[in-house]
């Protein structure tokens, strides 16, 4: 499946004209067509991000790197319905998107746990909102904490955790409610080095347990390889996708995996997009 | 060891020092008690007259105390209303600046005058003194929710009250106390402004009533209550905030 896209240079636009009379298991999980975001007016009018027409399979994990500024956390917002498009439509399984949804998770650069409550209780959020079944809930908590090492730190406050720790229990918390779609913001920004490449490579081996579809956005070129099954490099303001390729690597991925051939050759394409001007 | 004993005995050895200085001043110098009485002569006083100053240390804690908490009643639904209706917010706000910017001891003779010089006028005071630390903090408070726990929760599709309950409001609270320590300290100080106009009871009126007499010696003790009323109360509401903000944001 991940291989039978793998020419280098797809832009997806192609691909929304087959998944518009699309059977249900066909449908992308996320569908963007011809979407633009624009803030302010007049003078102080930018336009952040496209026009973007973008589809991620169902169960993929698409990684979106791009120079700062580019509007691609501008993009995870759109698709999260906490920004609306300027322009364009964004689709949800199938579905116009209006607003956020319980399928959708986040996971924000900074941990955003409630400093008053307990790991336990922080993780437990999504349940108290959406109202969900409580001892089910608690289960699962327990077991989430139970696979990112952090049952005895269940009754801590945050504080008491390192920066690792309190990105994990945030995984925790956007896990618990078994969202289809993941989207990730540059979840492993805040942390240094050995503990982003240690838990980027646990997200890796959780989120294919799991077979969710994700959505990656970073400015870290290996670490969205090394994720995704798909990168797409976005241009700088405003953020259009300028290279679309399939991450054809096996799986699980490891810290050998950067030491492949087709990884350095991903990473070199990548890399020299980004650090060159779109001349159009 | 010497030291852990240094930090903590640097405070009390301060205030020893002080009494000392002050006593030996009066003692040396022959200061006449009426102008200045010593440390000695204050506790002197203050243990002969320790019932009365017993009966109006509770007259001025009582009014502080229950225009305290009536400022806090009517300032968290009102901090609510601003922070979150745009409408009743334009209209309030004109009449609280105003109401905020009007000096408090100017205004204290005249609700004397409406209201007679029993207990109900020092509480208005105490109200009126009280209410608007407390709700500024309160509002400011609602409105300190980071942006990106607000992401979180509007992602959950959380209602604007559950949003209230599960984020304003503990994110609110620390700056519920921050208000309530600035108002308890004011409260005493309304309290004793509403005592000094008009009153037959509490700290104030003694203050005034003993040193029109030159009873200097009992003002000075009455002063001194005073002090340690506004302490205790500022270090109880200190205590509260400990028991009940555990975190640090």
């Amino acid at each position: 499946m991940i291989s039978e896209r793998l020419s280098a240079n797809d832009t997806l636009a192609g691909a929304n004209e087959t998944t518009a009379e699309a059977r249900p298991q066909d449908t992308p999980a996320v569908e963007l067509v011809h979407v633009t975001k624009s803030f302010g007016t007049g003078q102080d009018f930018v336009r952040a991000l496209g026009p973007i027409d973008l589809a991620i399979a169902t169960g993929t994990f698409v990684s979106v790197v791009g120079p700062s500024g580019c509007g691609k956390s501008t993009l995870l917002r759109l698709i999260a319905g906490l920004e609306v498009p300027t322009e364009g439509k964004i689709w949800r399984y199938g579905t116009a998107l209006y607003g956020p949804s319980r399928d959708v998770a986040i996971v924000f650069q900074e941990h955003v746990l409630f400093p008053w409550a307990t790991v336990l209780e922080n993780v437990m959020l999504p349940a108290d909102v959406l109202g969900l079944p409580k001892a089910a809930a608690r289960e699962r908590a327990f077991r989430l904490l139970e696979t990112t090492g952090l049952t005895e730190f269940a009754g801590h406050k945050p504080h008491m955790l390192s920066g690792g720790m309190k990105q994990r229990a945030a995984f925790c918390r956007a896990l618990l409610s078994d969202p289809l779609l993941l989207l990730l913001d540059e979840p492993f920004g805040a942390l240094d080095a050995l503990t982003r490449e240690e838990l980027s490579l646990e997200l890796s081996r959780l989120w294919q347990d799991l077979g969710r579809t994700a959505l990656l956005i970073t400015h870290d070129i290996e670490e969205a390889i090394l994720l995704g099954d798909r990168v797409i490099v976005m241009s700088s303001r405003p953020g259009r996708p300028r290279l679309d390729i399939a991450v054809d690597l096996p799986r699980p991925r490891d810290v050998n995996t950067a030491k492949h051939p087709r990884f350095v050759e991903i990473k070199q394409m990548a890399r020299g997009l980004l650090f060159t001007r779109e001349h159009d | 060891m010497w030291k852990a004993i240094a930090a903590r005995g640097t405070t009390p050895v301060t205030y020893l020092a002080l009494v000392a200085i002050w006593e030996s001043f009066v003692r040396v110098f022959n200061i006449p008690g009426w102008v200045l009485p010593s440390p000695s002569a204050i506790v002197g006083t203050a243990i002969i007259w320790a019932p009365e100053l017993f009966f109006h240390s509770l007259a001025t804690l009582r009014e502080t105390l229950i225009g305290f908490v009536l400022a806090l009643i009517f300032s968290l639904p009102l901090a609510v209303i601003v922070a979150f209706t745009t409408t009743l917010r334009r209209l309030l706000y004109p009449i609280l600046l105003v109401l905020q910017s009007i000096p408090k001891v100017a205004l204290a003779p005249l609700v004397i005058l409406w209201l007679g010089v029993g207990e109900l006028p020092k509480i208005v005071i105490v109200v009126l003194v009280c209410f608007f630390p407390i709700l500024v903090n309160v509002v400011a408070g609602f409105e300190a929710v980071p942006k990106a726990m607000l992401d979180l929760m509007h992602s959950l599709r959380a209602s604007e009250v559950s949003i209230f309950r599960r984020l304003r409001i503990p994110i609110a609270t620390p700056h519920l106390f921050t208000g309530c320590k600035v108002a308890i300290t004011f409260a005493v100080i309304g309290a004793v402004i509403g005592e000094f106009v008009a009153a037959q009871e509490g700290l104030g009126y003694l203050i005034l009533i003993s040193s029109a007499q030159s009873q200097t010696a009992l003002a000075f003790a009455a002063i001194l209550l005073l002090t340690v009323i506004s302490v205790v109360l500022f270090y109880g509401i200190e205590f509260l905030e400990r028991r009940l903000v555990t975190w640090s944001p």
